[in-house]
């Protein structure tokens, strides 16, 4: 096999790889959200809750958390 | 030390703001004096024959792609940044000196870099590549400049309070990383001064790739220039905008993470389709069509999304111009998403490579999408950054219909120029011979280069509108209070 062949294979066996890698992250996302380990949606609210005054939807520190 | 509440700090934001619109109108007056010289050569001495040298049609297209990419787009990119990045990660420029420092650097090193563009450009220094104009020195600039940006980026995302990215934040932190990688990479030169020992200017440089290499990495650059500057940064503000202006949640988040990586996937492997039929190896092409095609899902992705989020409140479409040039905006991306797939694919693009056809696509994607967007940014951060309404709402209304009545023109006759070229090109007789000459191509295609400058014209025109009305939003409109500016912008008649 020569170095072309060989990078031809490879670059298909990444490209499938990526492909796989991005539906588990799809499967990921949505299995997530059903069963409640996590709520991707709410995230959507940063944009609508940003005054500085808002809270954080999600916070960094313990300070700013909602009590 | 007096004890105010904390606010947003913008006014590096501000300054940006002003300089998305002076170059928007500065860019696109270069664009259309072009338009009307492809229409009538006679312009390229219109200030005499003693001027012709900075006047002619290609002293002026590097100057007016140059200023459009890197000069309104860029800076409108960074006006948003410097506003949207505050606000969802919840931290004020305000709360670290050395972030503010880094902004203000920022914008001044980026402006003299733009003087030093205009000033080389208008003087003919150029490298003479696409997009990658300019000379070594510039580009070491343009590398700090970038650098500052990304300082200040990480810098801010550093103290924030809310723990996750929102999702435009993720598109700016793609834009930072991709243009990085890109234009380092494309603008790779040898100064010949110092490599050759003193002979020619200073300033000059060659490239350090050369024929099959130099277009494959010009064109990995150039469209992926493309994907970073027009594309993500622009997806970046819609779903920061439309939400916050309409006060509907982004349909979902989940579909925009996704996106999100699916764009990040695939737009890298797109840009072998600016070299379909060239000496590039022919998997290369092919894999360009194929990955352009597959463009569309993600491209897609996003462009619905952002139409979902309007669901059940499409009276405000009706009601409201800035979501006007929202939607509009979207619905161009999509437009322009599908056209270009269709472009990549081997056979159309035999026809539709070299023609206006091209030009018709690059025009409704950035008047239709990109500088739509961007406007439509400004329009909604001007009462928030200068504390007063929009000044007039029937002006904006206005400049909707001219502007979008300019691209409808600019690109229509730019199709039916492209597809008229592509066909006379490759007409001949029953013996090969080619049916028609360059010049009869030309003398058919007057009347749509007519039309284009038309177009263009309404266009610049709905420009200086968009400049009047964000000159008196700035300066005289009705002043306005906090409790108004919580989604819908205020807007005087
Ligand atoms: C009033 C608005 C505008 C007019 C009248 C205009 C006009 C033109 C003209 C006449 C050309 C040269 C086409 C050729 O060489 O055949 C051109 C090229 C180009 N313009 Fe514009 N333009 C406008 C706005 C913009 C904006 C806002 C952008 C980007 C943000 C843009 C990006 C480009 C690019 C990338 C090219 C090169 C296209 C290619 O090589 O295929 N233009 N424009």
């Amino acid at each position: 096999m020569d170095i072309g062949t060989l990078q031809a294979y490879a670059y298909f066996g990444f490209t499938a790889f990526l492909v796989v890698v991005l539906y588990s992250y799809i499967y990921h996302l949505y299995s997530a959200q059903k069963k409640g380990t996590r709520d991707y949606e709410k995230y959507g609210n940063i944009a609508l809750n940003d005054e500085i005054t808002d809270q954080p939807i999600e916070a960094i520190s313990k300070n700013d958390e909602i009590k | 030390m007096e004890n105010r509440p904390l606010e947003y700090d913008y006014t590096v934001a501000k300054w940006f703001m002003l300089v998305t619109v002076v170059l928007g109108i500065v860019g696109m007056l270069v664009g259309v004096i072009l338009a009307w010289q492809m229409a009538f050569p006679g312009v390229n001495l219109m200030l005499g024959e003693g001027l012709a040298e900075y006047t002619n049609f290609s002293r002026l297209r590097p100057l007016h792609t140059d200023s459009v990419i890197f000069g309104f787009t860029l800076s409108g990119i960074w006006a948003t940044w410097y506003y949207v990045g505050q606000r969802v990660l919840k931290v004020s420029m305000a709360e670290s000196k050395f972030l503010m420092f880094l902004a203000k650097l920022h914008f001044f090193v980026y402006l003299l870099v733009v003087v030093a563009v205009v000033g080389t450009l208008l003087l003919g220094i150029s490298t003479g590549k696409e997009y990658a104009d300019f000379e070594w020195p510039i580009d070491i600039a343009v590398v700090v400049v970038w650098v500052l940006w990304g300082m200040g980026l990480f810098g801010l995302i550093g103290i924030r309070r809310e723990k996750s990215l929102y999702i435009s934040i993720w598109y700016y932190i793609a834009t930072f990383l991709g243009i990085a990688m890109l234009y380092l990479f494309n603008n790779m030169e040898i100064p010949t001064y110092f490599a050759s020992g003193g002979i020619g200017n200073w300033y000059h440089s060659v490239s350090m790739y050369s024929g099959t290499n130099d277009a494959l990495v010009q064109w990995w650059y150039g469209h992926n220039a493309v994907a970073f500057g027009f594309t993500v940064p622009i997806v970046a503000m819609i779903y920061y905008f439309l939400p916050k202006e309409s006060g509907q949640a982004v349909y979902s988040y989940k579909l925009s993470l996704l996106a999100f990586w699916g764009l990040m996937f695939v737009y890298l492997w797109a840009g072998g389709h600016h070299l379909i039929y060239s000496t590039v190896p022919d998997w290369m092409q092919t894999m360009g069509s194929v990955f352009s095609v597959v463009l569309i899902l993600p491209s897609w992705g996003s462009a619905i999304n952002m139409l979902l989020t309007m669901k059940g409140e499409w009276q405000q479409v009706a009601a409201s111009p800035l979501i006007k040039f929202m939607i509009l905006a979207s619905t161009f991306y999509m437009f322009s998403t599908l056209e270009g797939p269709i472009q990549a694919i081997k056979s159309v693009n035999a026809l539709a490579h070299f023609t206006d056809w091209i030009v018709g696509h690059v025009h409704d994607g950035v008047l239709g999408w990109v500088a739509f967007m961007i406007m439509a940014a400004l329009f909604h951060m001007a009462p928030r950054v200068y504390k007063r309404e929009i000044y007039s709402k029937s002006l904006m209304n206005t400049q909707f219909w001219v502007q979008t009545l300019g691209v409808v023109l600019y690109f229509t006759s730019m199709w039916i120029a492209g597809i008229t070229q592509g066909m006379m090109w490759r007409a001949h007789d029953e013996f090969g011979n080619l049916a028609y000459s360059f010049i009869d191509t030309v003398a058919v295609l007057h009347p749509y280069f007519t039309i284009r400058a038309v177009g263009g014209t309404l266009y610049l025109v709905g420009m200086f509108l968009f400049a009047y009305n964000m000159y008196k939003t700035m300066t005289s409109a009705r002043r306005v209070e906090e409790s108004e500016l919580q989604n819908a912008s205020p807007m005087g008649a």
